[in-house]
């Protein structure tokens, strides 16, 4: 065992782990963080993404041990709080539910963190650079298409030149 | 009570029905705050890790567990023949035929291993990691035969057997003729008679559902009551067929399926995992979970698809189709399970699709082979003959020298011409496929492509432009009972729904059909909001509990809004009924006298009187003014059950461009207008069909599950299995036609599956459309860059995948052993 401490979603925490803990075992299992999920065991699908000192990072990919004095956020962490309603979701979260970016939900948690990093990096994504900046992250219910429109919306919003967020989606093409 | 004194004017809400509503559902699906079943921690909790067979066909002979079972914080190890009393077989719920072969399902094996992932022993320990890693310490005896993988040798004489138990590799055979049937002519008069023949030989890939989220079940034991968690889209079913297989009564058993990650049919099934943490926890007196990785999902949950379709078609040289065969192996993989053979059945009934066949004929064989049982995925049939009818119509096309449209026009059912009985028999309720097709082609750009087409071709352009159509249309609203009675299916295909009126004036609905990412709880919260005239806010949605919604078939074959959402209606129309009786005793008026709307009755050509239905919830609730008579309550239930199926329709019109010199193909642009009927939610709708579109396409362009000679999954992880990223896939431009159902009180046809279904073949004949001038005719799928090359260099259809350059293997290696297929290699010989 050894004994890391890490700050999570605001709180410290420091656990005796075993070595090969990953940290989305760490966080799932020790922490009972379960909002952050786990798709596959391959480094493919992007489900467990978490930002660790603020970059995106597939945390079945990072062992526990080499967070050890970091700072993780966790789609837990991103919005104003516990129970958190409307007004203090993160814009990247609200842009996911105005623009139906989700179906099932299991891929939203990562993909929301990716594309939170994705903006950091390009604060006005094209089309093709959302596309290529979450092809880490899978979805199987969406066909991305209003993904693609929720990262850029709320880019948009961070950028502080949000359009106002439109009721529906009635134009389809 | 106040429910009759002077209230101001209301407005009346607007219609919710066709508002794009955003999804009640995403508020804790975007915060993280979610139920998957993996999240459950029960105190006590023992974890199982499942030991499987490397091997796809072998004796089981000594197991050694000893050393798993003295590992640290293992509690108990069970094997196929410890569990062999009471694990029963896995149900298959739809023998086709009377004398239907099934060799039986262990849910752990017993006596012999016939797939590659079957489980033969289980794990329990203290925690998910001690479980998975006593896994490797188990020691099984193979005792290897002969393994079985190609449908085609299969079926020959003196083929090596999937089971040593049974007399040949054919499950079943199942044969529709409509000659025979009355639905239609001769159909081999139909083929003498005819100016032209096209036959062809089609293959549907295996492919993998992939659901995000892995399964995952728990089970907690209360005295001799247990409670099932688990990531399935059917628990009404699971209940009543695990009490059916394991003999823990239906009454002592609840099921819940809390979130669920995506589904898609593959979490349509009773797995052998689920039956395995239900006795362990019934054994060891314990709560349990099993969750499986995303390798163990791929290798062991059902697949999907695999069939060789030998298509006959017969015309006369204008152009008139006069007769449609139909061959079909269709792989069931080792065993049957809950669908598996029913699926090619489903099918057999839209390979007409929209043409008006004179004669037609279906001969569909089962066939067992040492691989991963199939079963329904997306589509479940339907996109296989959907993908068999709008390719040979394309070659029909070539073959007459007409445009592909011209031919499909020429045949199509008019509009003019709903209700129209196929030849198949089905009576299709309404569409305009003709309205469909001109709105597609002018969302594409049509003409503009075609002439960019004509460009590159004369100017011998490497790069290739091709266009592909599927004007598809599907059976959807699964299913009126009597229909499923007569295809010998075990259950019927009503869908149950109660409205309860609570006396605060807030309404919960319980539906039977469970969601896991479609949307339920926003669209049958419009629903109820324009029923009852109550605010959408005030409605929640129940499912996905026994216990709470104790009657319901589930979700699949694009069912939930067309026949579980019509059953919410309906019950809605008994709760206005009751109240009405109400509201005239509270009122002082006669029933025919009062009027309902926007959620209060008042008596005609009286202003002023009104009461309104939240109000009369709680007088129902108080009962101290009561009709005499009348029982005080206004909660209704009611079964909807289907007297026809709906047909969905649409044109999907797709641009291909494909790089001759690298084989590389390219989605340019992709267009479609899907006729779901009535649209309830528009988002919703929008996003079924990008979602369907998603995995239809993928079908084509990137996912195969490939077996070695071996029968080894060499595509078990997703670093093989090529689920589509964001920047695999085009932007899809959507639209809609309107022609509603009349078969249900929405109006809805169903969208789940459409996009999936009609995708396909728009896909294939884009490409074989920009390379059919250098003589191609043929590509199988996926459409790999190395299928397409060879195809346009070395002729015919591309051919297997070579496994040797797969990651199982290694992965990408040297150009004298990377994936190139050479006839050694096929099924991956050269390694």
């Amino acid at each position: 065992m050894t004994q890391i401490s890490v700050r999570v979603d605001g709180a410290s925490y420091t656990d005796d782990v075993e070595p090969r803990t990953l940290l989305v075992h760490y966080l799932r299992e020790h922490l009972g963080k379960v909002g952050t999920v786990v798709g596959c065991d391959t480094s493919n699908c992007g489900a467990c993404t978490v930002h660790l000192d603020g970059e995106a990072v597939k945390s079945c990919t990072v062992l526990a041990v080499q967070a050890d004095g970091s700072e993780v956020t966790t789609i837990e962490g991103i919005s104003g709080g516990d129970g958190a309603q409307d007004g203090s979701l993160h814009p990247m979260q609200k842009a996911f539910h105005e623009m139906h970016g989700l179906q099932c939900g299991y891929c939203t948690p990562g993909m929301i963190m990716a594309s939170i990093d994705l903006v950091a990096d390009n604060p006005d994504p094209s089309e093709h650079e959302v596309r290529e900046g979450i092809e880490g992250n899978l979805c199987r219910c969406t066909g991305y298409q209003n993904i693609v429109r929720a990262v850029q919306q709320a880019a948009a919003e961070m950028r502080g030149s949000a359009p106002a967020a439109p009721d529906t989606l009635g134009a389809q093409a | 009570m106040t429910a009759v004194e002077d209230r101001p004017a209301v407005e009346a809400p607007a219609k919710e029905v066709g508002q794009a509503r955003k999804r009640k559902e995403d508020a804790r699906l975007i915060t993280g705050r979610t139920t998957w079943t993996d999240n459950m921690v029960l105190p006590g909790m023992l974890h199982l890790a499942v030991v499987r067979s490397p091997v796809a066909h072998a004796k089981l002979g000594a197991i050694d567990v000893e050393a798993a079972r003295s590992a640290p914080n293992v509690v108990a190890v069970f094997t196929g023949r410890d569990l062999a009393e009471e694990q029963g077989s896995i149900p298959c719920a739809w023998p086709v035929t009377p004398e239907m072969v099934n060799p039986g399902h262990p849910s752990v094996a017993v006596d012999e291993v016939n797939h590659v992932g079957e489980a033969v022993a289980v794990i329990v320990a203290r925690s998910k990691a001690a479980a998975q890693d006593a896994v490797e310490l188990v020691d099984v005896d193979y005792d290897p035969l002969p393994v079985v993988l190609d449908m085609e040798q299969a079926l020959a004489d003196g083929a090596a057997l999937t089971h040593d138990h049974v007399a040949s590799n054919e499950s079943f055979r199942w044969i529709f003729d409509a000659g025979d049937a009355g639905t239609g002519q001769n159909t081999d008069e139909a083929f003498a008679n005819a100016d032209v023949v096209v036959r062809r030989r089609f293959v549907q890939q295996r492919l993998i559902p992939a659901f995000m989220e892995p399964r995952s079940t728990v089970v907690q034991p209360q005295g001799d009551n247990y409670t099932m968690w688990s990531s399935t889209q059917v628990p009404h079913i699971l209940r009543i067929m695990l009490a059916m297989t394991t003999g823990v009564p239906e009454h002592k058993l609840r099921v819940i399926a809390p979130d669920v990650g995506g589904g898609f049919g593959g979490k349509l099934q009773v797995t052998p995992e689920e039956v395995i943490t239900l006795l362990v926890a019934k054994r060891l007196g314990k709560p349990v979970k099993w969750t499986e990785t995303r390798s163990e999902s791929l290798m062991s949950g059902h697949h999907g698809r695999d069939q060789i379709q030998y298509v006959d078609i017969a015309a006369d040289r204008e152009g008139n189709v006069l007769g449609l065969k139909v061959h079909i192996l269709a792989d069931m993989g080792a065993y049957l399970r809950l669908v598996t053979p029913g699926v090619p059945i489903l099918g057999a009934f839209m390979f007409p699709a929209i043409y008006k066949f004179p004669a037609y004929r279906f001969d569909c064989q089962g066939v067992f082979t040492n691989k991963t049982p199939t079963d329904a995925y997306r589509g479940a049939g339907r996109p296989e003959a959907t993908f068999a009818i709008e390719r040979i119509m394309d070659e029909l096309a070539v073959e007459l020298g007409m445009d592909p449209l011209e031919l499909r026009r020429k045949n199509w059912i008019g509009a003019e011409e709903f209700p129209f009985t196929t030849v198949a028999g089905l009576e299709y309720d309404s569409g305009d496929y003709d309205e469909a097709t001109r709105q597609a082609l002018e969302l594409l750009g049509y003409d503009e492509l075609r002439e960019e087409q004509r460009r590159r071709r004369e100017s011998n352009d490497p790069v290739q432009l091709g266009i592909g159509f599927s004007t598809f249309t599907e059976m959807c609203g699964l299913a009126p009972s009597r229909v499923l009675g007569s295809l010998s299916y075990g259950a019927g295909g009503w869908e149950h729904a109660s409205i309860r009126m609570l006396p605060t004036g807030k309404v919960e609905v319980v539906t039977g059909s469970t969601p896991h990412g479609q949307g339920h709880e926003t669209a049958w919260s419009q629903l109820v909001a324009d029923e009852l005239g109550v605010p959408f806010e005030d409605v929640e949605v129940l499912h996905g509990d026994t216990a709470i919604s104790p009657r319901g078939l589930d979700t699949y074959g694009s069912r939930s809004l067309v026949v579980g959402g019509a059953a919410v209606v309906n019950a809605a129309q008994k709760v206005v009924a009751k109240a009405r009786t109400v509201a005239a005793h509270l009122l002082e008026a006669s029933e025919e006298d009062l009027q309902f709307e926007g959620g209060t009755f008042s008596v005609r050509g009286t202003p002023g009187t009104g009461v309104s239905i939240q109000e009369l919830a709680l007088a129902t609730f108080a009962a101290h003014n009561f009709p005499e008579g009348v029982e005080p309550s206004l909660d209704a239930d009611a079964t909807f059950d289907p007297v026809n199926f709906s047909f969905p329709h649409g044109t999907h019109v797709c641009a291909m461009e494909v790089d001759t010199q690298t084989g590389m193909v390219k989605i340019r642009k992709y267009a479609c207008v899907d006729d779901v009927g009535k649209i309830v939610n528009p988002l919703i709708v929008e996003g079924q069909v990008h979602g369907g579109l998603a995995q239809g396409i993928a079908q084509a362009l990137y996912e195969e599950a490939v077996y070695d000679v071996d029968g080894n999954l060499t595509t078990g992880t997703f670093v093989d299995y090529l689920v589509p990223s964001a920047a695999d896939l085009p932007h899809f431009d959507t639209a809609n036609t309107v022609h509603e159902a009349p078969g249900n009180p929405i109006g809805a046809k169903g969208v789940g599956e459409a996009g999936c279904i009609a995708s396909t073949p728009a896909v294939v004949n884009a490409a074989l459309d920009a390379v059919r001038h250098l003589g191609v005719s043929d590509i199988l799928m996926p459409l790999t860059p190395e299928r397409v090359w060879r195809a346009l260099h070395h002729g015919g259809d591309g051919g297997d995948r070579a496994t040797a350059g797969t990651n199982a293997y290694g992965g990408a290696q040297t150009e004298t052993t990377a994936g190139v297929s050479t006839p050694e290699s096929r099924l991956g010989g050269d390694r």
